[in-house]
């Protein structure tokens, strides 16, 4: 047990390391892979319809957009925060963090049902026009990696409560942590070509 | 707020939230036309660059996996920049813009 807890490398991020599982970049890598598929299939259809495009774009909630991004950038700090706790061995700060995080990944399902239910009241959907249906695959594709997110969070709040982080490797840890940085790098880009780029 | 900058997690947090005021604002600017377009892109490459190096620590990692990282975000930026360039009506592209 002593053995591992003496593991030095959990100290801080150590030079030419991987952080987390080989297997969770490969994985990060082939969604990177699909979503620069779909974004580059969106600018293309978006350039020989553009008039469609930006008409439909006037019609979303750019502050629900904004309000969303700033969720995840908070929610990825508040996993990086959770990790920083784990590696100085602050164990009651790991799920406290987690929590914000979690918290912050429930409050961005919530604003996107509240997005989405304006726009089906207001009689839209995929079906409306080509904007639409990127607006809503894309959003709704995105939408399933945030739950799967959260659903990776609360498992690893669930371990930190009971003391799962408190001494040993992190790579579960950094794993989850990956992935959901990888939902808000997906975001960051979503936001700005279907809210901003007119 | 010494504090607050000095450490990276903070700091990457308030740029983030800096760029996306930044890309808001510029959206209300209705004046910048397409110049708004390319600095909103340059804006998501930045915000990409920094979740990749610091939220997801591979500034420090082997070069292999922080090269695909980047080379991802610079690819799909340049291949979404120049589309959206010879999709401007100046350029032939599209309908009439909205």
């Amino acid at each position: 047990m002593n053995a591992i807890t003496a593991v030095p490398d959990q100290a801080a991020p150590i030079a030419q390391r991987l952080p987390g599982d080989r297997d969770v970049w490969i994985f990060i890598c082939a969604e990177l892979l699909m979503f620069g598929a779909f974004f580059i299939a969106y600018i293309v259809n978006r350039a020989s319809e553009l008039a469609v495009f930006n008409d439909s774009q006037r019609t979303l909630d750019r502050t629900c957009g904004v309000i969303n991004t700033l969720i995840l950038i908070s929610s990825s700090w508040a996993v990086v925060q959770a990790l920083a706790a784990a590696r100085s061995r602050r164990p009651q700060l790991i799920s406290t963090y987690l929590g914000v995080a979690i918290a912050l990944g429930v409050a961005f399902m919530l604003v996107k049902v509240f997005e989405y239910t304006a726009k089906f009241e207001a009689g839209l959907s995929m079906l409306t026009n080509t904007f639409y249906m990127f607006y809503f695959c894309l959003t709704m594709i995105h939408l399933m990696h945030v739950v799967a997110g959260t659903v990776i969070l609360t498992v690893m709040w669930n371990k930190a409560r009971a003391g799962g982080y408190d001494s040993g490797p992190l790579q579960g840890l950094e794993t989850g942590a990956s992935y959901w940085h990888m939902v808000d790098l997906l975001w960051i880009f979503l936001f700005a070509l279907l809210y901003l780029l007119r | 707020m010494n504090t607050l900058l000095r450490n990276t997690n903070h700091r990457t947090w308030l740029l983030l939230v800096i760029a996306t005021a930044a890309t808001y604002w510029l959206r209300e600017d209705a004046q910048l036309g397409a110049i708004a377009g390319f600095v909103t892109l340059a804006i998501a490459y930045a915000k990409g660059r920094l979740v990749v190096l610091d939220y997801m620590e591979l500034r420090h990692a082997p070069r292999l996996w922080r090269s695909l990282l980047e080379g991802w975000l610079v690819a799909v930026t340049a291949i979404i920049l120049l589309v959206y360039r010879y999709g401007l009506p100046e350029f032939g592209g599209g309908n009439v813009a909205g």
